[in-house]
Order: C-alpha cells, then sequence, then structure tokens
C-alpha cells in the first residue's frame, strides 16, 4: 500500500493538503466550465439579441432589489406543458446579457421568460399596485409603492455606470450609447422623446405607468418587463435539436 | 440510624464501558496519532461499498448512452440520442397531428357553423377553454367574469362593447383594440372632455346625474335636465340618444346596471374628465387561426353570444 503511505504525507501536512486540494477543483472546474466558452453548441446565435436599454437596466435592478426571482422564474424548459403555457422553450442566448442570469429555482409566480407584450401596461398597473384586484388567487405582495418613487439623473448616470460595468464585460455597448445613457433613460419613457430603438431595436417607448412628465420606478420596471422574451426574432429561428 | 455521623448519600460509582470492549475483535488503528488520540481504522459499510462501486459502473453506461463528454466543436451526442429539444417537439408534433382534423375542420367551418356540429363545438369550446386560461384569464378572470370596475370587461353577460356575434367575438381576439400592431384593431377614442376643457367641471357634474338617470341610478333629477343638453351636444352621436350605446363604434351602453369602470358617481366622473382608454392586445401573430376560432367560440358560449 505505497499509495497510502504517502497520502499520510498530504493528510500531515496542512499546506500541501491546500495546495493539491486546489488542484484537483481547478482540474474539475476546468472540464466542467471551459468546454462552455468554446463549445459551438453551447449558446448558438439568434437574431435580435441586444443589450438591456439603459431604463430596462434599471427595471431589471429594481426586479432584483425586490427579489421578484424569489418566486418567478425565466426559464421556459423544453416540457409540452410549459412551451403551451408560457411560449417557446428559452434559449441560452435569451441570457447573455443577464448578470446574473434570472433562471430562479423556483415558482410561486409564473414564469415571466416571456411575458413581453403578454398584459398591457395598464393591467402591469394595477397588478403591481393590488395584484389580487386582477389575479384574485394570487398571494402577491403589493408593489404600489414604485408609482411615488421619482427616478433622478443620479439614477440614470447610476444606470451608466452599470453599463460601463457590462461593457467590460463584453457587452456591445458602443460610445454612442455611452454617451447617450441618461438621455436614453428618461427618452424611453416618453413616446415623444428621441426614438430609443435606433440604439436598441425593438425598444417600447411611452408612458407605462400612465403618469406624464415624471420616470418612475413603475415605468422602468414595466419598460423591463414588457421587453422579457421579445426580443429574440423567431421567424428566422432554427431550432438544433442536438442542442 | 447507628451511624448518623456521614448521612450524605454517596453516588454510585460510575462505571465507563470500554468501547473497544463491544468489539469483537481489536480494530487496527489507522496509525494517526495527534496528541495520543488514536483513530480505529473500521471499515466501511458494505451496503455502502457496493453502493459507491454501482455508481461507478452506472455513470460509465451513462456516458456512452447519453450526451456527456464535451469535445473540440460538440459534446458527445449519446447512442440513446436523447435531446430533450427534439422530445419536445416530437411530444407537441404527436397532440398537433391527433388534434389536427379538429383544427382544419375549424379553419373549414364557417364561424356560425361551428356550434351546429355537436362534436367540433365540443372540441372548440374545450381548446379554447384551455388556451382563454393560458392567454386571456389574466385580464378577463379564470371564469370570464373579468374585473369589475377595473376596466377588464366581463364575458359572461349579454353587455357587448364591440358586439357579441361570433364574427365579432372572433375579430376582437384576432386584431385587438386599440393597439397599433394591427391595422384592423377596434379603434375608438372618447374625447377628455375634462382634462381638454371642452367641458367644465359644473356641466360635467350635470352629465353624471343626466347619466345615472340612464340606468334609474340615483341621481339629482334637476342637474339631469341640464345635464341631458350637454349629452344631447356631446355624447349622443356615439352613444345613442338613450344611453342604448353602439357596437360598431365600441360606445359603451349607458342605460344598463353593468359598468366597465364602476357605475358610481366618482368613477363616471373620471370616465368623462379624463376618458379611458382601454387596450386588448390582438392574437393574430400569437394563436394559429384555429385556436383564436376555438377561444370565440368558447367565449362565445360563456353566457353572453349573441
Amino acid at each position: 500500500m505505497g499509495i497510502l503511505d504517502h497520502h499520510k504525507k498530504i493528510e500531515t501536512h496542512a499546506t500541501l493538503l491546500l495546495v493539491l486540494s486546489f488542484l484537483v477543483v481547478t482540474i474539475g472546474g476546468i472540464v466542467q466550465i471551459v468546454p462552455l466558452f468554446y463549445l459551438d453548441n453551447t449558446i448558438e446565435e439568434v437574431e435580435g439579441m441586444r443589450p438591456y436599454s439603459p431604463l430596462e437596466i434599471k427595471g431589471r435592478e429594481i426586479y432584483l432589489r425586490e427579489g421578484c426571482y424569489n418566486c418567478h422564474s425565466q426559464m421556459i424548459r423544453p416540457l409540452r406543458d410549459e412551451v403551451e403555457r408560457y411560449g417557446h422553450y428559452s434559449l441560452a442566448a435569451e441570457s447573455m446579457y443577464d448578470h446574473p442570469f434570472q433562471w430562479g429555482s423556483k415558482r410561486t409566480g409564473p414564469d415571466l421568460a416571456r411575458l413581453g407584450g403578454r398584459y398591457s401596461d395598464d393591467w402591469h398597473v394595477q397588478h403591481m399596485i393590488a395584484p389580487q384586484s386582477v389575479v384574485p388567487e394570487s398571494i402577491m405582495p403589493s408593489y404600489g409603492f414604485m408609482m411615488n418613487r421619482e427616478l433622478t439623473r443620479q439614477d440614470a448616470e447610476h444606470v451608466r455606470d452599470i453599463m460601463r460595468v457590462y461593457r467590460t464585460l463584453g457587452h456591445p455597448y458602443t460610445d454612442e450609447m455611452m454617451e447617450l445613457a441618461v438621455e436614453d433613460f428618461f427618452a424611453q419613457a416618453d413616446e415623444f422623446a428621441d426614438p430609443v430603438d435606433e440604439r436598441y431595436p425593438g425598444a417600447q417607448q411611452r408612458v407605462f405607468d400612465g403618469q406624464e412628465g415624471v420616470v418612475t420606478e413603475m415605468d422602468a420596471i414595466i419598460a423591463y418587463m414588457q421587453m422579457l422574451g421579445t426580443l429574440v426574432d423567431f421567424d428566422t429561428f432554427v431550432p438544433d435539436a442536438s442542442r | 440510624m447507628a451511624d448518623n455521623s456521614d448521612n450524605k448519600v454517596k453516588p454510585p460509582e460510575r462505571q465507563y464501558p470500554d468501547p473497544a470492549a463491544k468489539l469483537k475483535k481489536d480494530p487496527p488503528t489507522t496509525g494517526h496519532s495527534w496528541d495520543g488520540i488514536e483513530e480505529y481504522d473500521n471499515p466501511m459499510p458494505r451496503w455502502w461499498v457496493w453502493i459507491f462501486i454501482i455508481t461507478i459502473v452506472w455513470s460509465l453506461g451513462y456516458w456512452v448512452a447519453y450526451p456527456a463528454w464535451p469535445g473540440i466543436q460538440r459534446a458527445t451526442s449519446g447512442v440513446l440520442g436523447y435531446s430533450s429539444r427534439a422530445d419536445v417537439a416530437a411530444e407537441i408534433s404527436e397532440f398537433e397531428a391527433r388534434n389536427e382534423q379538429f383544427f382544419v375542420q375549424l379553419v373549414e367551418t364557417d364561424l356560425d357553423g361551428i356550434h351546429d356540429d355537436d362534436e367540433l363545438q365540443r372540441f372548440a369550446v374545450n381548446a379554447g377553454a384551455s388556451v382563454f386560461r393560458a392567454q386571456c384569464s389574466q385580464c378577463h378572470g379564470t371564469g370570464g367574469a373579468g374585473v369589475q370596475a377595473a376596466g377588464f370587461p366581463n364575458l359572461l353577460n349579454d353587455e357587448w362593447l364591440w358586439g357579441g356575434t361570433m364574427e365579432d367575438i372572433h375579430e376582437t381576439i384576432r386584431y385587438g383594440i386599440r393597439n397599433e400592431d394591427y391595422a384592423d384593431a377596434r379603434w375608438s377614442e372618447m374625447p377628455a372632455f375634462g382634462r381638454d376643457g371642452i367641458l367644465s367641471e359644473e356641466e360635467i357634474d350635470e352629465t353624471v346625474h343626466f347619466v345615472l338617470s340612464l340606468s334609474d341610478a340615483d341621481h339629482d333629477a334637476d342637474l339631469a335636465a341640464a345635464g341631458a343638453e350637454h349629452y344631447e351636444m356631446n355624447c349622443a352621436s356615439c352613444h345613442g340618444d338613450g344611453g342604448e350605446g353602439d357596437y360598431f363604434i365600441g360606445a359603451p351602453a349607458l342605460n344598463t346596471q353593468v359598468w366597465l369602470y364602476g357605475g358610481s358617481y366618482d368613477a363616471i366622473f373620471e370616465s368623462i374628465y379624463y376618458s379611458r382608454f382601454g387596450v386588448m392586445p390582438g392574437f393574430a401573430g400569437r394563436l394559429r387561426d384555429a385556436e383564436i376560432r376555438a377561444v370565440a367560440a368558447y367565449v362565445h358560449q360563456l353566457g353572453g353570444g349573441q
């Protein structure tokens, strides 16, 4: 039992144990993670995915802050009942600009991966203020306070900082997008402002919460929700069954 | 009794069992000694060792059968050819094949003719109900009762905004209401009489009392009489002289107890002052034709179909 005898050296030598444990974990990590970066079939290329617009990022930040992911998933699994209820199963590419991804791990409420365009803005406002008024069996708490939380230039600048971080992570934000980030942030909540979909194709632009002249957290969260799952152009998407 | 000098009860002397005595024979130690504490080298339970070995053997088979190892271009796909995407596609197409004859029949049959074919009607109502629960129930309620006074219409009664025939319901579902996605969407817009300064607040107050009088709700007769004139000038062209409404332009009837945004004084005042602008998405691009027709058949038979 020569090897086991040598094992004693490792067990009695803390530094050696640490170094070798690290080595083993590293090898395990490399085998699991590295292929994801180069395999062709990990992330398929799809038409239409774009980085999030500034107001959508703010909405997403609110989504994280309020812990929406605790009850809502954003991942439609390739199962018949899910596809028939929620729509096309989620693609890896649809999470490519999520840091971290919002797949979630449990559904107390429904999946939100294809929420965009499914309800009107009015419905969302009503539902956020008093969820039970539109879905009597819901146990979702009220988020009506978002109507009163006005977003300021500081919020917009914070989002620009987030974009700067995203850019270092490889999100294709152009210099123009960075320059106009603060303007776009407010413009998206006003259909008469300069169109933001020049830079963010498919971005919806209007007063989302029904309150003219003021951009609130409700605008941001609804702008985010109305975008969810709508970016990929499924007309041009051909699923590769082997993925 | 004789000896009282020491009446304290003495605890019995404890007997600590020797752990080694329990073992049939002294197991070997690992040879480790930490500050004099040694460690027995007991064997693992047999059942545990066997399960461990079986899982390793199982994984070898699993690697071959299922997608597992990453290669240069893609991962190994496994000899069983398992693919969750292919599975879901196959399962969906299997059910679609079973429904296909009904779907074809639904599209080919005249909308008003669906009702005449019992089997087709039964299929349409069930298929429509399941689509309704996924796509429509969020606003119109699980049972179709809508949300009272919040602008989400009740589909169970025989009051309709845009008409309750199969044709009408079908078109509403297909293109939606007040959305820009479809040129054929139902579209009408009531002026915001207060906000846009068409009527003064006093005039609106009088008009509200007149509107209340149309459905015999509590109202002030004098104010209503004054309001009749404003109504005649501003409202009657769409809502009708007697408040009977008009399906053609989606003008709600005002002479019934059914209210979309509430029939209280305050709710009606707000409707006239700010107007309302309820929207519904069109489903032409989201559901297949047969499904839209099935939902129309389902909604039509809920109680109010014309």
